[in-house]
């Protein structure tokens, strides 16, 4: 109704830091903290829902995420603090979109579908299109994200997180969320998406040379030669952009030869 | 001119009705309108960690929650932890080990550290490193500090027994 004018308060422990330093200063700030019925963990149809404002703090506690999805367990500890994981939300942090942030690395990762209503209904993304660019997303001013939904993979299945920062809880200077499922010794499919590398998070595209064949120590050598040519990352006062790649394909090697089940990682 | 809002909450046991613009920030609302000045304003975006106060028993930062967000809840400060006597074993044994100088981030240091020590009884360094992480010492270089959880932890444990 108030389009760009206005923004949603959840969480706040982004939007909040942006308004005490007037980097923002929304004509209307629209309170959405008490909107209970966003606030819920489920498993239904074969599928994990979280709703928009449930918290970190819920998900870290969360039986069925540490169950279902235990890669966003592990993240979730990367994010922040323990008094901003008490307040941050899982909503705000994909709407937010921050390009170095765990959250949204993780819904790609695990093939997430984030559902946004407004007034004319509901429209679901997945999650690999949501993020745009910059704190940018497929959001509409008038819509609201309201849930994501993760499924649940059976089968054989495999996960790996890690991150670089200069200090714990420090947005990260590169960070991978991967979810693998196998097919006997084969990856049948292997979601690779790196966090603090671009403009949004992103999936590796080297990461399909390595489906369907035997993982190699050269195949994992030449994909991660291939990764590091993808990748043109932003060069900023925290880092170097050949910083930045070095640690990528640092991160993407570790990662695979963990999913694989080899190397000392 | 932005309307004022009609708050209501509990403040260290005592229940506050305040009338604040909507944009007040708690830390502010805490430090301003009620001279609660022990919670501390260092970043103001969520990094320092000096402005630490419990909502309803969780720690937050007091800097990233408007007053109105509080509404309906019960705050404490570390004038109620004081006050109260529940960190006072804390307190001695930042004393003793000089784990504050300047003090500027004690009030919320100590707010973390009794956080951790209601979860984990018996925390390793490394746990304690990682729930103070999110708070910022300038001066003593955090060992003294670590060892005064620590020890805390130890003597709690011991008093338990």
């Amino acid at each position: 109704m108030h389009g760009e004018k206005a923004k949603l308060l959840s969480g706040g422990q982004s939007l909040l830091p942006a308004m005490n330093l007037r980097l923002m200063s929304p004509d209307i700030v629209i309170d959405i903290g008490n909107l209970a019925g966003l606030r819920y963990i489920s498993v239904e149809d074969g599928a994990l829902r979280i709703g928009a404002l449930t918290r970190h703090v819920e998900l870290l506690e969360s039986s069925e995420i540490g169950r279902l999805a235990p890669l966003l367990a592990e993240a979730i500890r990367h994010v922040a603090h323990p008094a901003i994981r008490n307040r941050g939300t899982i909503g705000g942090s994909l709407a937010h979109a921050d390009p170095a942030a765990e959250l949204p690395a993780c819904m790609i990762a695990l093939d997430a579908t984030i559902t946004v209503r407004s007034r004319g209904g509901e429209r679901r993304i997945a999650a690999a299109d949501f993020f745009q660019g910059i704190f940018t997303t497929g959001l509409a001013a008038d819509e609201l994200l309201v849930s994501v939904e993760l499924p649940i993979v059976r089968g054989p299945s495999a996960y790996f997180f890690h991150e670089f920062s200069r200090r714990r809880g420090d947005y990260a200077l590169a960070g991978v969320a991967a979810h693998a499922t196998r097919d006997g010794q084969v990856f049948s499919q292997l979601l690779m998406a790196f966090f603090g590398v671009a403009d949004k998070p992103i999936l590796a595209k080297a990461a399909t040379g390595l489906i369907n064949v035997t993982v190699t120590p050269a195949r994992i050598s030449d994909a991660t030669e291939a990764f590091g040519d993808e990748l043109s990352p932003p060069d900023d006062p925290q880092a170097s952009a050949d910083l930045r790649r070095h640690l990528a394909k640092v991160l993407f090697r570790r990662c695979v030869e963990a999913l694989a089940g080899h190397g000392d990682s | 001119m932005t309307a004022s809002i009609a708050i209501a909450l509990e403040v260290n046991g005592e229940e506050v009705r305040a009338n604040v613009l909507p944009r007040l920030n708690l830390a502010d609302f805490l430090r301003e309108n009620l001279q609660l000045t022990g919670t501390h304003i260092g970043c103001e975006h969520g990094v320092c960690g000096a402005c630490t106060v419990r909502i309803n028993g969780e720690i937050v930062r007091a800097c990233l929650l408007l007053a109105v967000q509080a509404s309906g809840q019960s705050v404490q400060t570390i004038e109620g932890l004081s006050d109260s006597g529940e960190i006072a074993d804390l307190q001695m044994a930042f004393r003793e080990r000089n784990a504050l100088q300047c003090g500027y981030c004690t009030p919320a240091m100590l707010m973390t550290a009794q956080d951790l020590l209601k979860r984990e009884p018996q925390p390793s360094r490394e746990q304690i490193r990682e729930h103070l992480s999110g708070n910022y010492c300038r001066c003593t270089g955090y060992q003294a500090i670590v060892d005064a959880v620590e020890a805390t932890a130890r003597a709690r444990r011991e008093a338990a027994r």
